[in-house]
């Protein structure tokens, strides 16, 4: 299977096999009027399989929301049919308004318009915790 | 930024020592800080219900000279005509140089933290934290036993809503030579997060158990919690659990003749008025510690110097 290589614009590569359609969403990829390609599945010597999404375009991504999906993916920006960078991910530290508390008891359900912040607890178990009630939220798997 | 107090972790070791010691000077010395807070003013913003914790910040605020304005329900402020926490904080912080606030929601302090221009104490969110309680707990043992390390302290009744018992737990794992014995029925457990938190990460040696007789002699300080009926969704479940553990004379035959009880209060019927006559019972000390520790606790966040 060939997809085109892009001129200007990001790839996203070592994404989880499975996990690109969550980064689909949570990047708002949808809103966008340029080419986006998924790939899944594609073989990989280092990962069995894996995902690939290439963005035709210039864009400036939330690296904290794809840190916190899959710290492994790789960014790489293209400019002119060429990689000029590529960003090794890592587990954010803080996520604001990625993921919400579900404590139906926490402040942030009663007054939704409150930021919501997580705090990484528990970087092993990739574990964040709601900055108010403390409730404790798994990073996606 | 103003100092606040949301979790009894957000002060170190070393500032709980000298609260404690400020505390016992106060009440050693009480004249001295009676002009302490002239001209200042607390606000109580009280969105549930609550005796001891309001009635303790204000007596604390006029021991020190100061004045207190404020609310003791939600109903009679703007939140019942739909105000977040953060506008009604940031009304108030207009008004007053001090805030102590207790909200049925979780974290509800910390946000009204990032509203506020002058210092917040939560004065309990939810089943979440209650910091000043936990000073008070903390200057009673010191009162009580002398220190704050080297002793087996048991935890009884419902350890997974009683916020008092979350940030105690918190604050004793941080001394030296503590072993914690977790007493309450299968579902009113010590939460897993406070368990990983405070204990496993530390490694500090723990036990849960639903009999609290069986580990009675073992305790120098037995902490007894109320069964609270307004943190259960189900009434069932409630009137199911209330009853778990009921502290008598009998029970306390095979403790220590050292033992400390401690209770946040109030009480329903966990532990029998008759416990009050033994030497061994802390929990009314520890309702008039609870005003010295208050009093150092605002000290501190106005900066005061006595």
């Amino acid at each position: 299977m060939n997809i085109d290589s892009i001129q200007n614009g990001v790839v996203l590569d070592h994404i989880q096999a499975g996990k690109s359609m969550d980064i689909y969403k949570y990047l708002h990829l949808d809103r966008l009027d340029c080419s986006v390609a998924i790939i899944k599945n594609v073989r990989s010597g280092r990962m069995g399989k894996k995902d690939i999404i290439k963005i035709d375009t210039p864009l400036e991504l939330d690296l904290d929301v794809l840190g916190y999906i899959d710290a492994n993916i790789t960014v790489n920006v293209i400019r002119d049919g060429v990689r000029v960078e590529k960003t090794h991910l890592e587990l954010p530290q803080k996520l604001v308004n990625i993921i919400r508390c579900k404590n139906p008891r926490c402040i942030t359900v009663a007054e939704p318009q409150l930021d919501a912040v997580f705090l990484l607890s528990d970087p092993a178990r990739h574990t964040y915790r709601c900055a108010y009630c403390d409730t404790a939220k798994d990073r996606k798997r | 930024m103003p100092r606040n107090i949301i979790d009894v972790v957000d002060l170190t070791v070393e500032e709980i020592d000298e609260l404690i010691a400020t505390a016992e000077d106060i009440i050693q010395n009480p004249a001295k800080y009676q002009e302490a807070c002239r001209h200042r003013q607390l606000a109580t913003l009280f969105f549930e219900p609550s005796t001891r914790t309001r009635l303790s910040f204000e007596s604390a605020m006029l021991a020190l000279g100061g004045s207190v304005l404020g609310f003791s329900e939600a109903n009679s402020s703007s939140t019942a005509k739909g105000e977040t926490v953060g506008d009604t904080v940031h009304t108030v912080s207009c008004y007053a140089d001090i805030i102590a606030m207790r909200h049925p929601k979780e974290g509800a302090p910390y946000a009204a933290a990032q509203f506020s221009e002058v210092p917040i104490i939560n004065a309990g969110d939810g089943g979440h934290n209650h910091p000043t309680q936990t000073l008070t707990d903390l200057l009673t043992i010191h009162r009580e036993k002398g220190r704050l390390n080297g002793f087996t302290v048991g935890f009884c009744g419902d350890l997974k809503f009683g916020r008092t018992v979350h940030s105690l737990v918190n604050a004793l794992s941080r001394y030296d030579g503590i072993r914690f014995v977790l007493v309450s029925p299968a579902e009113l457990k010590l939460p897993r997060y406070v368990k990983e938190e405070a204990l496993k990460k530390r490694n500090l040696p723990y036990v849960q158990t639903t009999d609290l007789d069986s580990v009675m002699p073992e305790l120098d300080l037995l902490y007894m919690t109320r069964v609270q009926k307004e943190r259960f969704f189900n009434e069932e479940d409630y009137l199911r659990l209330k009853d778990s553990y009921i502290l008598t004379p009998e029970k306390l035959e095979r403790a220590k003749a050292d033992l400390s009880i401690l209770h946040p209060l109030p009480r329903v019927n966990e532990i029998a008025v008759a416990v009050d006559r033994d030497p061994r019972a802390a929990y009314w000390k520890q309702v008039k510690n609870g005003k010295f520790i208050r009093m150092a606790l605002i000290l501190k966040l106005l900066d005061i110097h006595v």
